[in-house]
């Protein structure tokens, strides 16, 4: 779960890290008051998970009432590249001495932390590396182990940051990564972190990144929310507990199992069709999670023909069969239905639709065949 | 010889009280593997079906000289299941639980490492050795035995090119799911070195998915180490970057951890890459000779 900059800044601060003073609003007059709360001048800034924010727009600075209504205004409602702003983050302005980059990231590929820091902030990581690649300073964390201070300041050493606040930035280097333990982020990054005119270490941006499977761990964070990220679909499977992702094509598609519903939605891509969604029923997925997925599927008005890949190993085909069918008797399914069934009492549950005789319903025997037919049915 | 269970395999399930336990533990049973105890805290002394329940994993060691461990047991109580399934003294240690926090894996990891147990998982179906022995939950009537070692991080999708193997007329030595979380026991790398050595098995079929960089690192490792041939498939062409498609670690980052790039990686060194599951198991059968 990706945190927007202000769930971050403020994950940070509860932790002691030093973040500007800032408030959230929704609305034009929200945000003016938040304004007059932090005083001016201030900085206005658009909550989206995206980069390059300030490229787009979203982030301008106000000098007084006037003109934080006029940004607010601007700037909420806003898209960024195709995400709606709702909120924005409104903090007061910062003088900037230096501009450094500061990250704690688990490092899937060796299964450690990584610590990296770098005079060059403001630019992003793969930009650095273009620009001057030994600028960015990588350190593992021993597993198991604590990040010593020790660490963390030969790191800031290396990095060649000032040396009058080397100390206080190897203190936030320890701070990052004792805040990923404890709030099971696997991704923690600062940049720009500043060195302000009064020399104090502030964290200007925030990108934070929260374990999915640790949220039952922290009540709070579960609830928060990205609603520029939110798309009605998406949320009404949330609702349901069903595992989807929004493609935005034609056909609807639904599988059993997370590898198998990926590789579905490419051989319909190589048939020539387009996925509207990945869907996965999970495994022994009963009648109900069927109707609900076909309830998710069908209210997305692109959808124009439905393909279910079911190779039943702990899923019983039938009982998606007679998922299916129920469905057909509660909600209104307007478009065609491919259904391939394999593994799993699949001979009863090719009865059992055989029996049905669904008006709509077409079955596949292979899942080649079902991706061909499906995209056929798409495009007629 | 099969890998990592056979004949050999002397099970205990942590969480064999349970609904889902107690229903694979059977059905592991039920195909013949040994299946010696289970393991629920606070339901020491009961037993599934006859199989005798204990508190603590290192009493089914003591006890029936349990060799190898199945983990069942719910997300947030699973880290120090595998803890102590790792102290007792298992072998090997099977994790089908599902949704462990990165964090908590991040400790077990290195101390599997480090007591030298073979961990596999989580969140995978576990590993069926065909005629032998079965741990976990994959559905055994869709594999004979045979010649071709499968490693894969998706159960489905196994299932799928397993079946099709079976209609080609081709068996397996052995199946492990490597599981799909962005930290695993047991890599590519290390059941590829498994096969390797396993007289038994005579190809090598890989099911890789998008994200992390097993597969490139695996890609690697093939061409220098591997005399086998392996043939491959990668899922997620059609995924959109940083999104997680089901799998908690199948999510591609930045550019990175793209099926394109998996593809390509595996493919310079020589590994051939079916384009669907079917293509995949088609060209392992014709390696293999048989006629498909």
């Amino acid at each position: 779960m990706d945190l927007l900059e202000y769930q971050g800044k403020q994950l940070l601060a509860r932790h002691g890290v030093a973040v500007p003073d800032g408030r959230v609003a929704d609305s034009v007059p929200a945000a003016a008051e938040a304004a007059d709360e932090v005083g001016y001048p201030c900085v206005v800034k658009a909550q989206v998970r995206i980069g390059k924010r300030g490229k787009a727009g979203g982030i301008k600075i106000a000098n007084d009432r006037e003109e934080a209504l006029r940004h607010a205004e601007a700037i909420l409602g806003m898209e960024i590249r195709g995400l709606t702003v709702h909120e924005v983050w409104v903090e007061r302005a910062s003088k900037i001495d230096a501009e450094y980059y500061a990250s704690i990231i688990f490092d899937r590929s060796e299964k450690k932390l990584l610590a990296m820091l770098s005079r060059m902030g403001g630019m992003d990581v793969e930009e650095m590396a273009d620009t001057d690649p030994s600028a960015l300073i990588r350190r593992h964390v021993d597993p198991g182990g604590e990040f010593a201070s020790e660490a963390a300041r030969e790191l800031s050493i290396d990095a060649r940051i000032d040396e009058d606040v080397t100390d206080h930035v190897a203190e936030l280097l320890v701070k990052l990564h004792d805040v990923a333990f404890a709030e099971d982020a696997t991704l923690i990054e600062i940049n720009p972190l500043i060195v302000t005119s009064d020399r104090d270490v502030v964290a200007l941006d925030a990108k934070v990144t929260i374990d999915n499977n640790a949220t039952f761990r922290h009540e709070g964070l579960a609830d928060l929310r990205d609603r520029s990220a939110e798309d009605p679909q998406e949320q009404m499977a949330k609702e349901k507990g069903l595992t989807y992702v929004k493609l935005g094509g034609e056909i609807g598609i639904l599988g059993n199992g997370a590898g198998l519903c990926m590789s579905t939605l490419d051989v319909v891509a190589q048939a020539g069709g387009r996925p509207a969604n990945f869907l996965d029923a999970g495994g022994g997925s009963k009648a109900e999670t069927i109707v609900d997925a076909l309830d998710v599927i069908t209210s997305d008005p692109n959808v124009n023909a439905i393909l279910f890949n079911i190779f039943g190993g702990i899923t019983r085909c039938d009982e998606i069969a007679k998922g299916i069918i129920e469905a057909s008797t509660r909600i209104q399914i307007d478009v065609p239905l491919v259904v391939r069934l394999d593994g799993t009492n699949s001979e009863e549950g090719l009865g059992l639709l055989a029996d049905a005789d669904l008006p709509r319903l077409q079955v596949e025997k292979t899942m080649l065949g079902a991706a061909e037919r499906v995209v056929e049915m798409a495009s007629a | 010889m099969a890998i990592v269970v056979d004949e050999e395999t002397r099970l205990v399930v942590s969480g064999l009280t349970g609904r889902e336990g107690s229903f694979h533990g059977l059905r592991n049973r039920a195909y013949g593997t040994d299946v010696v105890a289970g393991v629920t805290p606070g339901k020491g002394g009961q037993d599934v079906e006859g199989i005798p329940v204990y508190e603590r994993i290192a009493e089914a060691v003591a006890e029936h000289g349990a060799n190898t461990s199945m983990i069942f047991v719910p997300a947030r109580f699973a880290a120090p299941a595998i803890e102590e399934a790792i102290d007792a003294g298992v072998a090997t240690v099977i994790a089908i639980t599902e949704g462990i926090p990165v964090f908590d894996m991040l400790g077990i990891y290195w101390r599997a490492k480090e007591a030298g147990v073979r961990l596999i998982g989580p969140n995978c179906p576990g590993v069926l050795s065909p005629g032998k022995s079965n741990v976990g939950i994959i559905p055994a009537q869709f594999f004979d035995p045979g010649p071709i070692g499968v490693v894969s991080k998706s159960g489905t999708l196994t299932y799928q090119i397993g079946n099709e193997l079976k209609q080609a007329g081709v068996g397996n030595s052995s199946i492990v799911g490597i599981g799909g979380d962005p930290i695993v026991g047991s890599d590519f790398i290390d059941v590829l070195t498994l096969f390797e050595g396993d007289d038994e098995t005579e190809l090598i079929v890989m099911v890789g998915e998008i994200g992390g960089d097993a597969e490139e690192r695996a890609a690697d490792f093939i061409a220098e180490r591997v005399s086998k041939p392996v043939v491959a498939y990668i899922a997620g062409f059609t995924a959109p970057p940083g999104k997680q498609m089901g799998h908690a670690g199948a999510i591609i980052s930045g550019s990175s951890g793209t099926a394109e790039g998996k593809q390509e990686a595996l493919e310079a060194r020589g590994v051939r890459v079916g384009r669907s599951p079917t293509e995949t198991a088609r060209l392992a059968a014709e390696a293999i000779g048989a006629r498909a």
